[in-house]
């Protein structure tokens, strides 16, 4: 069959257009790469959350013992450096946490103490919404979760996070560990981390390194979803608040106050 | 041509230096050595038939780590029945090739291969060496 | 097919020049060597300013790219005859900045090597994606309407019909790439500064002040060197466009100012002290450059509004120079950095570009001079050509042989 190459063209082009208009209505009807089992309208049977008492926390001034045992956990490298620190739970002074709450009258006991911070693994999560290749997105069980071999380091979801609770690894993390974690990875120069609820642990039936290592029991996991968990009463019986709630990021972390 | 002598000179060199590495390699015989990796002593079958390994064991893990990260499965029912947990250090290196330095590097160093896995997956013989 | 022969033919002027800009990129590309053996930590970046210099530039470089529609508009679509001679180089300029766009991006990833993964797993939830789409496809657009162009003409020849549809496409694709540029920052809930509806519109008035203004300098620089005179009437079309960009432009930067101060809300008013008046207590680097940016930008107003200064070519270079260098400094470097500022836990974090990371940014600068350098002499050389036969011979030539 003779064929000019104007007919080529236009075939071609037409085959193009064809095949990349069906991959473009599908991704805009949402039907991104499959995050993890997602059912739209079925009620979750996990949503993981954490209560953050910042009272028992203050009890204990100068404990590191939740930063610890993630950093253990984790392979976290402990940077000196502010400029390029790596760090999944840190405090923060009060009025930085929840800087609406803090005004000159602010009650005594939490003026300046520490309030323990992570990432709140939104519900809506800015984070998620930005990243270009997914990686990362919000699994079913309710974590926002990273994969470290997807990322290109472009720091978009840094950019996006309203709670600063990404660190980017400036250059190789390895030196800075000081007891290397066979069961968990360590990652590489040029990709983003955060705290990721510890779901290799809770994959085990485990509770969170930090969670765990807590022993005034300041920090609180359990799963929303179940009415009788220890979250839900707390939640159902003391007041709490989130971190920017006025932001529409539905936090999964809550502090009492 | 004046120069005659120079330039086949220069050319002989030339090659000489092109040709290094095949003839250094006949000379120490590396090439028909081959790699030689050291295979585990217990475990005589690998997670999936042998010749697959050889040829496509890295797209076994790429497999893994998309279903055990993205899909949060971490469960792998091999050919043969057995389930292994997909986890490069976790069953691979600690199972069975626990030095990765005579098994995997020694295949990989002879194709020239670089492999980024080792920037984050931890070799445990690492890792024990590092504990205070 | 790609004229390239003309660009290998010059004065000692010409290769001088282009030695320096390959010597300027030979240093910075060995500097981005050392950021990939050892991580971005060579910049001055830090966790709470995670972008910088890299993505400021490519922030004001895609303003200019962008603003070769102010040329392409009346001159393709209003057929001012004026721009005859101007369109094309404005088309190179565009191309020239879009690429350099793509050399910063791609400086600023953390693991380059996996660039082609936005590709593989397309993501239209991010505006990251679209801002990929947009920039390739106005390369592309740009690119062919260069080439068809500038082809046609050494043959003597009117271009090809269906080139005008594309063009016209690229009209209103020039204003996407910076509306979706905008939107990487002005979606984002945590980060105050951005989240503001009117930065796409001020994106886009600054472009058009700042693309323009460096062509106008481009033209007359142009003329010196090689004689080619784009026209007296199209610079001055030029001239008053880059003005009434440039009064938007002052006129959306009043209107932030307003709302931030007189609402007084702190989380609104904190990037602009910390940009133009000073927070107590925290020394900020970015006061100079804020400072400096708003008093160059009063005075590249008053050099346009006035008519005098405005249509005295002299005058009128300065205030071109310095509307660019006060829209350069705005975006290029206040704008991205300043919405990091304070971070979202409330500190202030310094931001000071080391060495390395500098010259990086000079070499991408140079590789634009380079394409520029090398796409002006292809053109000029072309009219030239055309020009040197229509004295010769009136009618036209059969189409050459040899692409």
């Amino acid at each position: 069959m003779k064929i000019s190459r104007k007919g080529f063209l236009e075939i071609g082009g037409l085959s193009l257009l064809a095949v990349a208009g069906k991959t473009a209505i599908g991704a805009l009807l949402g039907k991104v790469e499959a995050e993890t089992g997602s059912q739209p309208g079925a009620a979750p049977a996990t949503r993981w959350a954490m209560v953050v008492d910042p009272a028992k926390c203050a009890e204990k001034d100068g404990c590191s013992d939740c930063i610890n045992a993630c950093n253990k956990a984790h392979n976290v490298p402990v940077i000196k450096d502010p400029q390029h620190e790596v760090k999944w739970i840190w405090r923060e002074p009060f009025e930085n946490a929840l800087p609406t709450q803090a005004s000159a009258y602010t009650e005594k006991k939490f003026r300046g103490k520490a309030v323990m911070v992570f990432c709140n693994h939104c519900d809506n999560p800015p984070c998620v919404r930005v990243c270009p290749v997914q990686a990362t997105w919000k699994r079913q069980d309710g974590i926002v979760m990273m994969d470290w071999h997807r990322c290109i380091g472009c720091r978009y979801c840094v950019a996006a996070c309203p709670y600063g609770s990404r660190s980017f690894n400036w250059f190789d993390p390895r030196p800075y560990i000081a007891e290397m974690n066979p069961d968990f990875p360590t990652r590489t120069k040029g990709v983003v981390e955060k705290c990721n609820f510890c779901e290799e642990r809770l994959a085990k039936g485990q509770p969170p390194a930090c969670v765990e290592a807590c022993k005034e029991k300041a920090l609180v996991f359990g799963n929303l979803a179940d009415p009788q968990s220890e979250v839900r009463q707390l939640l159902e019986s003391r007041y709490t608040i989130r971190r920017k709630p006025e932001l529409g990021t539905q936090p999964d972390v809550f502090y009492l106050v | 041509m004046r120069d005659r002598g120079v330039i086949y000179t220069g050319l002989l060199i030339f090659l000489g230096l092109m040709t290094f590495p095949v003839w250094h390699d006949l000379a120490a015989g590396t090439t028909s050595r081959g790699p030689q990796p050291i295979l585990p002593k217990q475990e005589k079958q690998c997670v999936a038939p042998l010749a697959y390994m050889r040829t496509s064991h890295m797209n076994l893990l790429m497999d893994w780590r998309e279903t055990a990260v993205r899909r949060d499965v971490h469960s792998y029912k091999a050919f043969n029945g057995k389930t292994y947990n997909m986890s490069l250090t976790g069953t691979c290196l600690t199972g069975c090739h626990t030095n990765k330095d005579e098994f995997c590097d020694r295949c990989h160093n002879y194709a020239g291969v670089s492999v980024q896995c080792w920037e984050c997956h931890v070799d445990p013989k690492l890792a024990r060496r590092s504990a205070p | 097919m790609f004229m390239t022969e003309k660009a290998v033919v010059g004065g000692r002027r010409y290769w001088m020049w282009i030695l320096c800009l390959l010597g300027i990129i030979g240093v910075g590309f060995f500097c981005y060597l050392r950021q990939l053996n050892y991580g971005l930590g060579i910049t001055g970046l830090s966790r709470n300013v995670t972008w910088g210099l890299y993505i400021g530039q490519f922030t004001f470089l895609v303003g200019v790219a962008a603003s070769a529609v102010m040329v392409v508009l009346p001159y393709y679509l209003h057929n001012h005859k004026e721009f005859t001679r101007m369109a094309i180089l404005g088309e190179f300029l565009a191309i020239s900045s879009v690429c350099m766009c793509m050399l910063f991006i791609f400086v600023d990833m953390g693991q380059p090597g996996r660039v082609l993964n936005v590709l593989l797993y397309p993501t239209p939830r991010s505006m990251m994606f679209w801002d990929m789409v947009s920039l390739s496809g106005y390369l592309a657009l740009n690119a062919v309407i260069a080439l068809v162009t500038l082809d046609a003409e050494r043959k003597g020849v009117a271009p090809a019909a269906w080139i005008k549809p594309v063009i016209l496409l690229s009209i209103p694709w020039a204003i996407s790439i910076h509306t979706v540029t905008a939107f990487l920052y002005s979606g984002l809930p945590g980060r105050t500064f951005w989240l503001t509806a009117i930065l796409a519109p001020r994106f886009l008035a600054s472009a058009f002040a700042s693309g323009p203004a460096l062509l106008i300098l481009l033209c007359v620089l142009v003329r010196k060197l090689t004689g080619y005179d784009v026209g007296a009437k199209s610079i001055r079309t030029l001239a008053v466009i880059v003005t009434y960009a440039m009064i938007i432009n002052v006129f959306f930067l009043l209107m932030e100012l307003f709302t931030s101060f007189y609402s007084q809300i702190p989380a609104s008013m904190e990037h602009f002290e910390n940009l133009y008046t000073g927070l107590p207590g925290q020394p900020s680097p970015l006061l100079f450059w804020g400072r400096t940016s708003l008093v160059l930008m009063a005075v590249a107003l008053v050099m346009l509004l006035v008519p005098a200064t405005r249509r005295n070519e002299r005058t009128l270079t300065v205030a071109c120079a310095v509307t660019f260098a006060s829209l350069w400094i705005d975006k290029g470097v206040c704008l991205v950095v300043s919405g990091f500022m304070p971070s979202p836990l409330g500190s202030m974090t310094p931001y000071v570009p080391t060495l390395p990371e500098v010259l990086i940014c000079l070499a991408i600068w140079a590789v634009g001079a380079l394409m520029i350098t090398v796409f002006y002499k292809i053109t000029l050389s072309v009219r030239e050509g055309a020009e040197a036969w229509i004295e010769e011979r009136p009618t036209p030539p059969l189409p050459a042989v040899t692409g």
